[in-house]
């Protein structure tokens, strides 16, 4: 990361990243290369919303909705589940 | 006792054939022959069974496994059953056409090895004279095709120094990621261990430099780095644990759960062409003996890292100690923790000699 995530930034799966379902662990799971991870229900939820067009603003507010928590503590942990993901070269912001 | 939960990944070691000749080569000292190797049916098989198991990637390696003229059949196999495939190559085969059926078969990842950035003494590593531009050209090609690359060092006291210069190419390359890995000390590293083996100066100035370029470089590049268990104060997860998150699948069929466990006397591998890989994953003998914790002996038994760093590796402990049931003596609570200065000490002292290059029949007697 190069400096603090905007509401504009529109977060993607890092190159050759892949998030899909494992019927075999009945898990979410997310592919990377020589890395994975099985990331909670929580990340889960926000890597559902990772398609390449959805800002962080909009993603922010989408859960926001669903889960009728305040704005800014999901933006919080939303920015600190991608920046982390970020550093791992999973996800792009 | 209940069933082990699936492994995550499939080390398939298509094949020992390579080009190159590097001399810490994790295959194991006796190589397969091409006749020996499992056939294209088989291996279609074994990825099939490995998905129905829960593996999720799969890591084609070697040898050099573009030596494989199905290699694109078998990347087919795991993209249709959703397995992510890493290629784990020299580059030095790899031509515009093999990529393009690779991308075209769903390649997923690609790693490329370099012995060296300064091509001389890369090439004096890997005993192939012409590599260094072939890896180049492959890393364009890579590129090119708008895969991901990993770009890979095992890093030595012949080539560490220029470490920084390794990353640079790193960046050069347009590689996402950089694996920065010290020699393990297996087989032919072993063998070879006095003229690799780093002092503990060269040691603490690599450390220092991928600590810098990961802050210099944070959110463009990853920068994994392996560092030696020979001045460790704790082992390393070897594979994670064993029998634990990985499947080792070898160019005979062999199954082991690691590389080099062929190596610890009494344990008889079951093959793929005998059993299903879960069968061999959920109770094979070979893959019970060091599952968990109930094998181990003290210091590790009443560790409160025992589930942490699962007791280290089990080939290091048998190599160094005699005995794979012994803690690695990696760790410094092992009684025979000094091995490991005993042979730092060695290496420093060594004279300049040339490696034992990994070459098939080539295989010394190993004196550890």
């Amino acid at each position: 990361m190069t400096g603090p995530i905007g509401d504009e930034t529109v977060p993607t799966l890092g190159r050759g990243v892949k998030f899909r379902f494992d019927d075999v662990r009945q898990s979410w799971v997310l592919l990377a290369p020589e890395r994975l991870f099985v990331p909670d229900e929580q990340a889960v939820e926000i890597l559902k919303l990772v398609d390449g067009v959805r800002s962080l603003g909009a993603i922010v507010d989408d859960l926001a909705e669903r889960f009728k928590a305040p704005r800014e503590l999901i933006q919080r942990d939303v920015s600190a589940m991608l920046g982390d993901l970020a550093d791992k070269g999973a996800i792009r912001l | 006792m209940s069933a082990p939960a699936p492994p995550m990944g499939l080390l398939a070691e298509v094949t020992h054939r390579c080009p190159l000749q590097c001399p810490y080569c994790s295959n194991p000292l006796e190589l397969e022959r091409a006749a020996g190797e499992l056939d294209t049916a088989t291996w279609l098989r074994v990825l099939g069974e490995a998905a129905d198991l829960g593996v999720l990637q799969v890591h084609f390696s070697g040898g050099e496994p573009t030596a494989r003229r199905d290699l694109p059949d078998l990347v087919r196999r795991a993209a249709e059953r959703q397995l992510y495939s890493n290629l784990i190559t020299s580059g030095v085969l790899l031509d515009e056409r093999l990529l393009a059926e690779l991308v075209e078969a769903g390649l997923d990842h690609v790693q490329l090895s370099f012995q060296d950035v300064e091509t001389a003494n890369a090439e004096r590593i890997g005993g192939l004279v012409g590599a260094q531009a072939k890896k180049r050209a492959a890393a364009a090609m890579v590129q090119q095709a708008a895969l991901p690359l990993t770009l890979n060092f095992v890093i030595h006291r012949q080539n560490m120094e220029h470490l920084p210069d390794m990353i640079a190419l790193g960046t050069e390359l347009g590689a996402e990621r950089i694996e920065v890995a010290h020699v393990q000390y297996y087989g032919w590293g072993l063998v070879n261990r006095d003229r690799l083996l780093p002092g503990r100066e060269q040691l603490e100035a690599a450390t220092a430099e991928v600590e810098a370029a990961r802050i210099r470089l944070k959110g463009r590049m990853v920068i994994d780095y392996v560092t030696p268990d020979y001045y460790a104060r704790r082992p390393k997860a070897c594979m994670g644990g064993w029998g634990r998150r990985f499947i080792n699948v070898t160019p005979a069929g062999k199954a082991l759960p690691c590389h080099a466990a062929e190596t610890i006397p009494g344990l008889d591998f079951p093959s793929v062409r005998d059993q299903s890989l879960a069968a061999i994953w959920q109770s094979d003998p070979a893959f019970e003996r060091y599952r968990g914790t109930d094998w181990m002996a003290e210091p590790c038994r009443s560790c409160d890292r025992r589930e942490v760093d699962w007791g280290g590796c089990r080939c290091q402990a048998l190599a160094l100690t005699g005995d794979a049931g012994n803690t690695d003596p990696a760790c410094a609570l092992s009684p025979h923790h000094q091995a490991m200065q005993a042979a730092i000490a060695a290496a420093d002292r060594a004279t300049a000699s040339d490696f034992v290059y990994r070459r098939i029949g080539a295989a010394p007697k190993v004196e550890a």
